[in-house]
């Protein structure tokens, strides 16, 4: 794994010619957890997609760049809202996935430590059909591990999870994903206010940065200043719309 | 309770069959009752027996033949857009000619032996499994695929290890719907030309006023086809993702 760079997105997207963003340049530090706030339909997605090299069907004129100069789709990782498990494939199948997919050797032990440490070890065998919402995004986040990448994108990939099951995964992702540097895209102020060590709030104006509570991340969820950070979130998204 | 309401669904059809047969009066020869083929069916036995192997090879070469190729022919639509130009169309005209006016071409090319029956098994089951096969492999979840291209996957193990397995509950119901067609074409088969199996069994039987006897094979052919069907069913129950 090359160290994790700084990651620059500036430009503007449109589709069939009506604009879906307007001009905006988000920068994500490198190592940081960066969370891209934002309702639904903003763009905040595409922006993920983009940096992920995938089809999002807008046309986008502007460039992608790391700070250290090397190519950036081939070096992340991917997380989205849905697990993407395969169902046909065991947990320990699903999280070797990247390796079997380029047809290289899987490092068992990597692979055993990863889901020893997402605490999957007695599902090893077991097919995703038969995990919980929370185990299975577990399972993803071991796979997205296991691909040892310097950038991670997160899309909602806590959101369809209960309260309390998504605070645990934000904590273990938190944890785990440390020193890499992560985009989280989601629409819930509460998870951009205890993840984030840059916060962008988007609208169809643009971006607006919005100032991170001081303590580590991840933030206690009850944390004080976390809970302001929240509500001004909120309060900005809620501008947005009226 | 499935066995149980099948059980009551064929004892009721009974009925209603004797039930006519004894209200209206019909000779023998236009309909026979269910006591009267039962007892045919059994002194027949060994005759039916043989007819029934005979029809029973066509189905699953054909069943087998037509499957391979409509897998083939799946994968290589999906593969590459050139052959969805020009064989595409091309299915779906073979598919609107009817079987039946192709029999007797098939007897003239292929003899009046099995590989005309075969023939016109692998022809009407050949478009379900191409179509439902080729429909699951074009719609994969996008999701499986961004996923792959994040991992650089090469595109050879999308197709194989993501687009095929993802499309195998389609192929699984297109094998279900041919194991229920199959023994048709095989029949359509022996009534134009041929000299064992049952279908000319029937016809035979209908040609000597029989009529015991043709429903007695009729019946046999029924009871062959579901056995079939459920046989490909549990086949497929792993494809399908049913086993558990």
């Amino acid at each position: 794994m090359t160290p994790p760079p700084d990651l620059i997105l500036s430009g503007q997207a449109s589709i069939d010619g009506a604009p879906l963003f307007a001009p905006l340049t988000l920068s994500l530090k490198a190592g940081q957890w960066t969370c891209l706030l934002g309702g639904s339909g903003v763009g905040k997605t595409t922006v993920l997609r983009l940096i992920a090299g995938l089809a999002t069907g807008a046309a986008f004129t502007g460039e992608i760049r790391a700070s250290d100069g090397l190519p950036v789709a081939e070096r992340v990782a991917y997380m989205a809202q849905d697990d993407l498990l395969l169902p046909w494939a065991t947990v320990a199948q699903n999280v070797a996935l990247g390796a079997r997919l380029r047809g290289e050797r899987v490092d068992q032990d990597r692979r055993a430590r990863l889901i020893e440490r997402m605490r999957l070890q007695d599902h090893m065998a077991k097919k995703p059909s038969e995990l919980s919402g929370g185990q299975r995004q577990r399972v993803a986040l071991a796979r997205t591990l296991m691909e040892d990448k310097p950038i991670i994108l997160l899309d909602e990939p806590f959101s369809a999870l209960d309260a309390r099951t998504r605070a645990d995964m934000q904590d273990l992702a938190a944890e785990a994903l440390q020193g890499r540097t992560v985009l989280l895209v989601t629409h819930d102020p509460a998870e951009a206010a205890r993840l984030g060590q840059s916060i962008m709030v988007m609208t169809r104006h643009g971006l607006t940065p919005c100032q991170p509570p001081h303590a580590p991340v991840p933030r206690r969820v009850d944390d004080l200043e976390t809970l302001e950070t929240q509500g001004a979130l909120l309060k900005l998204l809620r501008e947005e719309v009226a | 309770m499935k066995t149980l309401s099948a059980l009551a669904a064929t004892l009721f059809a009974l009925a209603l069959w004797q039930a006519i047969v004894t209200l209206t009066g019909l000779p023998k020869f236009i309909l026979p009752g269910p006591a009267v083929v039962a007892e045919t069916w059994w002194q027949n036995r060994w005759l039916i027996a043989e007819h029934t192997w005979i029809t029973a090879i066509e189905v699953l070469i054909g069943l087998a033949c037509g499957t391979v190729l409509g897998v083939v022919t799946a994968l290589q639509l999906a593969n590459s857009r050139a052959a969805r130009v020009l064989v595409q169309p091309m299915l779906v005209f073979t598919q609107a000619l009817p079987v039946f006016a192709l029999a007797p071409l098939l007897t003239l090319w292929l003899g009046y032996g099995l590989w005309s029956k075969v023939a016109m098994a692998v022809l009407i089951i050949y478009f379900p499994i191409t179509s439902s096969f080729f429909d699951g492999l074009m719609r994969t979840p996008p999701g499986y695929l961004d996923l792959a291209r994040t991992m650089q996957a090469s595109p050879r193990s999308v197709l194989w290890d993501i687009r095929i397995p993802a499309a195998l509950p389609s192929l699984a119901s297109g094998m279900r719907l041919a194991a229920v067609y199959a023994p048709i074409g095989a029949v359509i088969g022996e009534w134009v030309g041929s000299s064992q199996g049952l279908g000319y069994l029937m016809l035979l039987a209908n040609g000597r006023a029989k009529t015991d006897l043709m429903f007695a094979a009729m019946l046999t052919l029924g009871v062959f086809s579901i056995l079939l069907h459920l046989a490909v069913r549990r086949a497929t129950a792993r494809m399908a993702g049913e086993a558990r």
